[in-house]
């Protein structure tokens, strides 16, 4: 009992050879498939290198290319050879000049031989394939594909859509069901035989030289037809990317490799000097009966995949610049705008850090310099204070801050007298919560005692800016968690909003607000908004303030109502 | 994009392409190995002038990435870089005294050496002071990457300029010859960059980093672009615009990705603050050879006067390419 080998080689001559002569020394025959399109210098070479080797053969040679019937043919005539020339051997395993064996072929040899019957063929119906490229699976059984997917590119696509649009059928040979996987298995002698002496291997043979794939199909159909028992996985550690070509194995992969316990990997970088030092070493002899472990692997390569067609949220860079809506996730964490707070309430950002414990700053956006929290000039990932700078892009602005900030919550205030070219991506992005006390920039007004004149020019900018910014919040196209208070509303109850807003932000604290923050003293307020509208303003964001009715804040009068359940 | 502005792109690229083949008179050879770069070699073009001090460092770090061959001009150089360059076993030399703006800050005569030698190799367009950095480039060689950059059909791969700086006034640590300038330049500003995409050729546009916060704080669109498509498979039809910041056609711009996931790309440490840079940018100033009047260079003079230092408490140290990609400046995409 015993493992020949096939072997499709077309480069790295050098590195195949020297996996060749790993499995000849160790007593398994290979016989050796070299492409037709290797230069006759590096074929001449090749032999050379393995002429000493008595149980390594070459076979007839095909001139291949990838997608095409040319590949099985060669692996058809690899695997006669074998069968013909070294009836000891029970299973047959085929292998690529870019394979490197992992474990040591006495361990691959007991594998086998503990299971005599079984075929490793990974085979899978075209129903359940979630890995085809150019959504071509049960089409590539179905359709004709006289044109190479790597030359003619556009003539292949043309002549797809043609025989779809006709809806053009080819038939299935009786008796067949179409399945796929992966082109590297490892098949018993049995089994071989009996898809080699098929009486309809003709038929077969025809059928699927015009098949899509067909090194990923024909063994892997035929192989449902034969076989006594299938083990529906590959024994060569194989992985694919997006776009379906393999992953390939550097030197940096030494110690996945090792823990993988795979028997043979592909594809290795034939520069590798590491891997196929350390792989074919002849001590590398371990006593080791594990089953194939592939797992940290795939966690590798899906990762891979995942960063290359999802990416992580909420980054722009260099080589990530999606287009508006592909953004999946606009910015990379949640955070919080408070637009009037401030100026209602005394020391607001100090309470609001104190209670949710994250960094409150001032208005980011204020139209003379960044308000970071702490009056920092430089803050996370040397963002500056100069206004010019962050109005050069806004967004950056924002999308940067909470980048380089990942892990703790940001807050800031903002308000009708700041910057306002970010209304919209704010309102855009689900990661913003956003809550609004409208009307709340009268506060200082009618506290900067300036002469009414000025200030009904400045109220009535003010108003219009902050009604501008209320018709985004309240647009459909807000994503934004946004919740709005007219200012009269709020000064009524402010612990309830507050309590809201505050166990959105940290929902396992589950703190109840102990202490309020203070309420600015409004005494006056409905005065001084009866005065602007003598002036001939009409201030009506903040909801209605009865002059001579001041408001006297809840907080103040009775201890916390929201607490009673 | 329309067929006019296709063919307009079109005609400008046949029009640097005669730059410069007509640019090419103004390199005299110096020392030419060119017959001995093999076909799979990746190699390095440069422009240089009075960069001695650098080169020993320089020619060492590329040549331990496993760049096979170095193809270099100097522009006037009088420190001994020439003859310096001229005894390297991998280096061809041309050299030439011609105006440096007036060959496009030295594109045009880097066009005509990468279409000339370049055709069919990955080439490496940095200057003196640029180190490439590319996911893996601590174990693996550069030819690691372009195997794969060639196996993923990928034609041009984008590296992002990171300026590095040291603590204290630059000029406080002198540079030896022959010294790792991040020993002394290894800090760098890690999240303050922002990005425009040029529509007319398809490139990002990325500025900020300590050169925009110290120096352009108030004219932010006048900082320095820090976007570079530095590796190139070069094909004969290709030519670069402007420096390495894009190129034509267009196609090979797009080393993003527009669909939200991550493509592989690398950076460029930028060891431009040494101790030299004090000196060679009032050098600069009074020569006036380089991008829009070298208002670049009048900045640095103005601000480097009174407080030479780029240094703030959010600097990051610089440790590795780890680094670069989680805090998000360069990434593997998925190269695993």
């Amino acid at each position: 009992m015993s493992i020949g080998f096939v072997m499709l080689v077309h480069n790295a001559f050098d590195r195949a050879a020297a996996v060749a002569r790993h499995w000849a020394s160790h007593d398994c025959p290979v016989v050796i498939h070299v492409d037709r399109r290797a230069s006759h210098a590096e074929v001449r070479a090749f032999h050379a290198e393995l002429a000493g080797l008595d149980n390594v053969r070459f076979c007839k040679r095909y001139r291949c290319e990838w997608g095409t019937w040319s590949i099985v043919q060669a692996t058809i005539a690899g695997v006669e050879m074998v069968l013909r020339e070294f009836p000891e051997i029970a299973h047959i395993y085929l292998a690529s000049g870019s394979c490197l064996p992992l474990r040591p072929v006495e361990e691959l040899r007991h594998y086998l031989a503990a299971r005599p019957r079984t075929d490793f063929i990974e085979s899978v119906t075209t129903d359940e394939v979630p890995w085809t490229i150019g959504g071509l699976d049960r089409e590539r059984f179905t359709l004709r594909f006289p044109f190479s997917w790597k030359k003619n590119r556009r003539l292949f696509d043309r002549y797809v859509a043609l025989q779809r649009r006709i809806n053009f059928k080819r038939r299935i040979p009786e008796g067949l069901e179409p399945h796929l996987g992966s082109q590297w298995w490892c098949l018993t002698r049995r089994t071989l035989e009996a898809i080699l002496t098929d009486p309809e291997r003709d038929t077969y043979e025809r059928y699927f030289h015009r098949v899509w794939i067909p090194d990923e199909s024909y063994f892997q159909t035929l192989v449902r037809k034969h076989s006594g028992q299938i083990e529906s996985r590959s024994l060569t550690l194989s992985k694919f990317d997006f776009q379906g070509k393999p992953h390939i194995f550097y030197d940096d992969h030494l110690q996945l490799l090792r823990r993988s316990d795979c028997f043979v990997a592909r594809k290795i970088w034939p520069q590798a000097d590491l891997l196929y030092q350390t792989f074919l070493a002849p001590d590398a002899g371990r006593t080791n009966r594990a089953e194939p472990n592939p797992g940290k692997i795939d966690r590798l390569f899906s990762k891979a995949v995942d960063r290359r067609t999802r990416g992580r949220p909420g980054l722009y860079m260099q080589s990530r610049f999606p287009n508006e809506g592909w953004e999946n996730g606009k910015t990379c964490a949640r955070y919080s705008v408070f637009e009037g707070f401030s100026e209602l309430f005394e020391n607001f950002e100090t309470w609001l850090g104190k209670t949710i414990g994250a960094r409150v700053h001032g208005h980011l956006y204020h139209p003379d310099r960044v308000e970071f929290a702490g009056g920092e000039a430089v803050y996370n990932g040397a963002l500056c204070d100069s206004a010019p700078l962050r109005d050069y892009d806004p967004r950056a602005f924002l999308t940067n801050l909470i980048w380089n900030t990942r892990g703790e919550r940001q807050c800031f205030q903002f308000g009708p007298h700041d910057r306002q070219q970010i209304s919209w991506f704010m309102v855009g992005d689900p990661n913003a919560q956003i809550s609004v006390i409208t009307g709340a920039w009268a506060v200082p007004l009618f506290h900067s005692r300036q002469s009414f004149v000025d200030l009904r020019k400045r109220a009535a900018h003010l108003q219009r800016v902050e009604a501008a910014h209320l018709d985004i919040l309240r647009s459909p196209h807000t994503r934004a968690r946004v919740r709005i208070w007219s200012m009269a509303d709020f000064v009524q109850n402010p612990m309830e909003p507050l309590q809201i807003i505050i166990d959105e932000i940290a929902p396992r604290a589950q703190r109840r607000l102990t202490e309020a923050p203070t309420m600015v003293n409004l005494d006056g307020f409905g005065q001084f908004l009866q005065n602007l509208k003598n002036q001939g303003m009409k201030p009506y964001l903040m909801g209605d303030f009865p002059v001579g009715d001041d408001p006297h804040p809840a907080p103040r009068q009775t201890s916390k109502p929201y607490l009673v359940k | 994009m329309g067929i006019v502005s296709s063919y307009r792109l079109r005609i400008q690229r046949k029009r640097w392409r005669i730059r410069a083949f007509r640019k090419r008179r103004e390199l005299k050879k110096v020392a030419l190995r060119t017959g001995s770069i093999r076909a799979d070699d990746v190699l390095v073009f440069t422009t240089l002038r009075n960069e001695r001090i650098r080169l020993p460092f320089f020619l060492k770090y590329y040549r331990d990435l496993g760049v096979g061959h170095f193809l270099m001009v100097d522009n006037g150089s009088d420190d001994g870089s020439r003859e310096y360059l001229e005894a390297q076993d991998d280096v061809s030399l041309w050299t030439t005294e011609k105006s440096y703006k007036r060959a496009r800050f030295g594109v045009d005569w880097l066009n005509w050496l990468t279409r000339w030698y370049g055709k069919g190799h990955w080439c490496l367009t940095v200057d003196v002071d640029e180190f490439f950095i590319y996911p893996f480039c601590d174990t693996r060689p550069i030819r690691a990457l372009t195997d794969w950059l060639d196996a993923s059909s990928i034609k041009s791969f984008g590296a992002m300029l990171v300026d590095m700086y040291p603590k204290g006034p630059i000029d406080a640590v002198p540079y030896r010859a022959g010294q790792d300038p991040f020993e002394i330049a290894c800090w760098f500003d890690s999240g303050n960059y922002t990005i425009k995409k040029n529509s007319r050729f398809g490139n990002l546009w990325i500025q900020g980093g300590p050169r925009a916060r110290a120096f352009f704080a108030d004219r932010p669109e006048r900082a320095p672009a820090l976007n570079k498509i530095p590796l190139v498979k070069w094909q004969p039809g290709y030519a670069y615009v402007k420096s390495t910041h894009e190129l034509l056609p267009r196609g090979l711009n797009l080393v993003y990705d527009e669909w939200g996931g991550e493509k592989a790309s690398g950076a460029l440490l930028h060891a431009k603050f040494l101790h030299t840079f004090v000196q060679k940018s009032a050098e600069e100033l009074t020569r006036r050879q380089h991008y829009a009047n070298s208002h670049e260079y009048r900045a640095y003079n103005a601000v480097l006067k009174d407080d030479p230092d780029l240094w703030c408490k959010w600097s990051e140290r610089y440790i590795n390419w780890r680094q670069l990609e989680i805090l998000g400046l360069m990434s593997k995409g998925n190269w695993a």
